[in-house]
């Protein structure tokens, strides 16, 4: 039995997210999907699964075209996936959950539900209490019960996205346990993960994709440095740039702790100063976005002190934060920053200087018109935040930046965007810079992290491991450092 | 680059109104009466004589207060269910004040006014402090409190504002005179004047707070995006109180021309259900307060000429009912399919 996939085409839009994708795994295979966020393993797996019809393409098992429309049609075709939020009716019991879409008669036989799952489970190795309710089961037990589910329902094929988000490690150990053993039996698994170290420890082959192509296939094991390669790219060499000139600290961080969300900060300590650009590099979900929003004050750290131009604001709200010159553009452009349905005019009157209570429009559109001229948006003054491009977006975002801000905290600046945009965003940046604002940025990119930071902190499963000098790093000791590692 | 145009909205809209007013006709036709003659039984009994014209004009005001109020709370995202309490609560207020307050006319009158904005306005923050500070969605704390508002009215009419010896929900006192909502007599008829200059004058005062000032683009920032007004600085719990604030008032403003021009007394159903009909006109109007006026007008006069076709075309009034009800159902159904069709146009390009 073999699974194919024969130039799997996806556009949303100008986003090609798919872009003719092929591969195949064989029967008995663990093979790993590797890629960084966006790089369309989750579109690729949707449309496999049924969730989403492909533009263009074929998915091939057994040497059948299968004609996915839906998930049931996947599911009848023998293709079961587990999302990265296990799809569990939480309201429901565990016995319930396991007999939902099952094939059967309109009665439901309960009793031979409950004996079905205690014979599925106990193969697995599996132990669960049918009448339990679902929300009160861990979401490592979600997804062994979805695991069996799908295999109960017939899945020759298991897909599973990022299965390892959020479980325990003896969760993880048993999952993977579970997986070799279902790969011996001869079903295809295909495990979907930004996590090189487990792609590693996982599987037999690996495929990896970026920005919605496949760019390279590897049969395990192979150096980590190959496939950061193969996901993040060519990485060029930094060109010079002169030393920093260095400002008085802006920013002091004392023995800060921050264990919320993806972060695991400890005791972690760092004076920025005026006018340095500090970049967070690492797998996406490493720590940055909870470690960007305690600086923020959208999170309140666990212990230790956040000194800003010599004051406190470690306790203070984000509204506090801002009044002392924080300013932070997290990655969800449309969703974190701007307003669908409201126009660049109405933006910028939202963030102008002043705020009398009537709005003089004939004024805010010639804001908006010198805001237009000077980030070089493409747009009017009417045009609307959603119909704006990515970068156009970005550019608006800087735009509305307030003029007195001495801590610019950024996630993702340039995602997304082509190479020209980006370049002008980091222009507009470093004028910042360039007046004394100290910058956190995370970035997915090396290069960007190599060209603009003057001190990167590499992040890894929560931990900030390593703080590089920008000026002597280069891309592959930054590959091996976000992949958990030394170069030896 | 789209920008918002009047078409895209305008369009579907009177399309829609049309395939309504078409389906209506054949309704008519397929009952055997003649459509044509049905509008215009209708048109007459609404605005056949200065009474009736007098009449319909007081039955628009409170539908227009309760809708303006009703574009603000929309504005910041809220659905205000419980403007039909406001419009009870206003009542209220504006019966203790009518009965407590002495004086001549224009002081009591301008108490009664004051005094139902208050009662309208903070039973509407009782609805957004429940959503704010207790995480109870607005709907249901609105639905329950309309509830409340009702027993309120009620056991105040048949308890401490009974009337003398007898205790009927048939109402409290007529109030004195000098508390009734002014009218000026032109044609023979008394004439709302007051009432429809309040109803004109709220949708002008939303229309520009919406659109002039920061209040309002402020409104509409925590409306369509909360995480991002946040991140803006914009304290969202604020402008959602605010919102109900001024809703509030302005249905408790509706509450008092019901009861101190219409009924001249309080009565446990005092708000005619105005606050519902409310949402029907504001969801017409595709939440601008452009378009109210006359949405409402159209609504009150089916309404009240309906009443004809009962006794000249032995149809039943209840045809009025279902001419407004499939026209709502009409537009809102045309508007999503055209809304629709333009966020798919716009979002193309992100991933679902």
């Amino acid at each position: 039995m073999t699974l194919e996939l024969v130039d799997i085409h996806k556009h949303f839009g100008a986003v090609r997210a798919n872009d003719g994708v092929s591969f195949s795994v064989e029967a008995g295979e663990l093979h790993g999907l590797l890629g960084e966020n966006g790089a369309g393993k989750s579109t690729l797996m949707n449309v496999v699964s049924g969730f989403i019809e492909a533009d263009s393409g074929k998915v091939i098992l057994d040497g059948e075209v299968l004609d996915l429309r839906s998930p049931a049609d996947a599911i009848a075709a023998g293709i079961g996936m587990l999302h990265q939020d296990p799809l569990v009716f939480l309201p429901f019991t565990v016995l319930d959950n396991f007999l939902l879409g099952s094939p059967g008669p309109e009665r439901i036989d309960r009793k031979a539900g409950a004996a079905e799952l205690e014979r599925m489970s106990g193969e697995l190795g599996f132990t669960f209490d049918p009448d339990q309710q679902a929300r009160l089961l861990t979401v490592g037990e979600r997804q062994q019960l979805q695991i069996t589910r799908l295999l109960w329902l017939g899945a020759k094929v298991l897909i599973l996205d990022e299965p390892t988000t959020g479980i325990s490690a003896t969760q993880r150990e048993q999952l993977f346990f579970v997986l070799k053993q279902l790969a011996d039996e001869g079903l295809i698994v295909l495990f979907v993960s930004h996590k090189l170290e487990e792609v590693e420890e996982l599987c037999d082959s690996v495929t990896v994709m970026r920005a919605g192509r496949v760019v390279g296939e590897a049969t395990m094991p192979v150096p980590p440095s190959e496939l950061v390669a193969m996901m993040f790219g060519k990485v060029i060499e930094a060109p010079q740039r002169p030393k920093p000139v260095v400002g008085p600290p802006v920013l002091e961080l004392t023995a800060l702790d921050v264990t919320k969300g993806t972060a695991d900060l400890t005791g972690f300590s760092l004076t920025v100063a005026a006018g340095e650009v500090i970049g967070l590099a690492g797998l996406e979900g490493s720590g940055q976005r909870a470690f960007l929003d305690a600086l923020a004050g959208l999170v309140a750290p666990d212990g230790g002190t956040v000194v800003l131009d010599g004051s406190d604001v470690t306790k203070l709200s984000y509204r506090q934060h801002l009044a002392a010159g924080v300013h932070y553009l997290p990655a969800g452009r449309l969703e974190e920053g701007l307003v669908e349905g409201l126009t660049i005019e109405e933006h910028v009157a939202l963030t102008a200087k002043e705020q009398p209570f009537f709005i003089d429009w004939g004024e805010a559109e010639s804001e908006a018109d010198s805001a237009i001229d000077d980030y070089r948006i493409k747009g009017t003054p009417e045009s609307t935040a959603e119909s704006l491009s990515g970068g156009n977006q970005q550019r608006l975002l800087l735009a509305m930046m307030p003029a007195d801000v001495d801590l610019l905290l950024m996630e993702h600046p340039t995602r997304g965007l082509d190479l020209e945009s980006a370049e002008y965003v980091w222009t507009k940046i470093l004028e910042r810079r360039d007046d004394g604002t100290c910058i956190l940025f995370a970035s997915a990119d090396l290069d960007e992290l190599l060209i603009y930071s003057d001190r990167i902190l590499v992040f890894f499963s929560g931990r900030v491991i390593k703080v590089l000098d920008a000026a002597t790093a280069d891309g592959e000791e930054l590959g091996y450092l976000i992949g958990g590692r030394e170069r030896s | 680059m789209t920008t918002r145009t009047w078409g895209s909205v305008a369009v579907p809209t009177v399309a829609s109104v049309g395939a309504a007013f078409a389906l209506s006709a054949l309704l008519l036709w397929l009952v055997g009466a003649p459509p044509l003659e049905a509008a215009k039984l209708i048109l007459q009994g609404a605005f056949g004589s200065a009474d009736k014209t007098a009449n319909t004009l007081l039955a628009w005001t409170p539908l227009v207060l309760a809708s303006a109020g009703l574009v603000v709370t929309f504005a910041a995202g809220m659905w205000n269910i419980g403007v039909e309490g406001q419009i009870i609560m206003g009542a209220i207020f504006a019966t203790f004040a009518a009965r407590e307050i002495p004086g001549p006319a224009w002081v009591v009158v301008t108490a009664t006014l004051i005094a139902g904005a208050i009662g309208g306005a903070l039973w509407a923050l009782l609805v957004g402090l429940l959503r704010t500070k207790g995480n109870v969605n607005e709907i249901f704390g609105g639905l329950g409190l309309d509830f409340v508002a009702f027993g309120l009215a009620t056991y105040l009419i048949i308890g401490p504002w009974s009337r003398q010896g007898i205790a009927s929900t048939s109402g409290t006192d007529i109030f004195r005179e000098e508390a009734w909502l002014p009218t000026i007599t032109l044609f023979g008829a008394s004439m709302p004047v007051l009432a429809v200059a309040m109803a004109i004058a709220a949708t002008v005062v939303v229309y520009y707070l919406l659109r002039g000032t920061r209040l309002g683009l402020r409104l509409k920032t925590v409306g369509k995006s909360p995480r991002s007004a946040y991140l803006l600085g914009i304290p969202n719990d604020a402008y959602i109180l605010y919102a109900f604030a001024i809703g509030g008032a302005l249905a408790g403003i509706a509450g008092t021309v019901q009861a101190t021009g219409f009924h001249h007394k309080l009565v446990p159903a005092v708000s005619g259900n105005y606050g519902f009909l409310g949402i029907l006109v504001v969801l017409l109007a595709g939440f601008s307060a452009k378009w109210i006026d006359p949405i409402a007008l159209f609504f009150i006069a089916v309404a009240a000429g309906s009443t004809q076709l009962d006794l000249r075309l032995d149809l039943d009034s209840a045809f009025g009912d279902v001419l407004l009800t499939v026209t709502v159902l009409f537009v809102l159904f045309g508007t999503a399919i055209a809304a629709q069709k333009r966020r798919r146009r716009a979002t193309m390009g992100a991933e679902p």
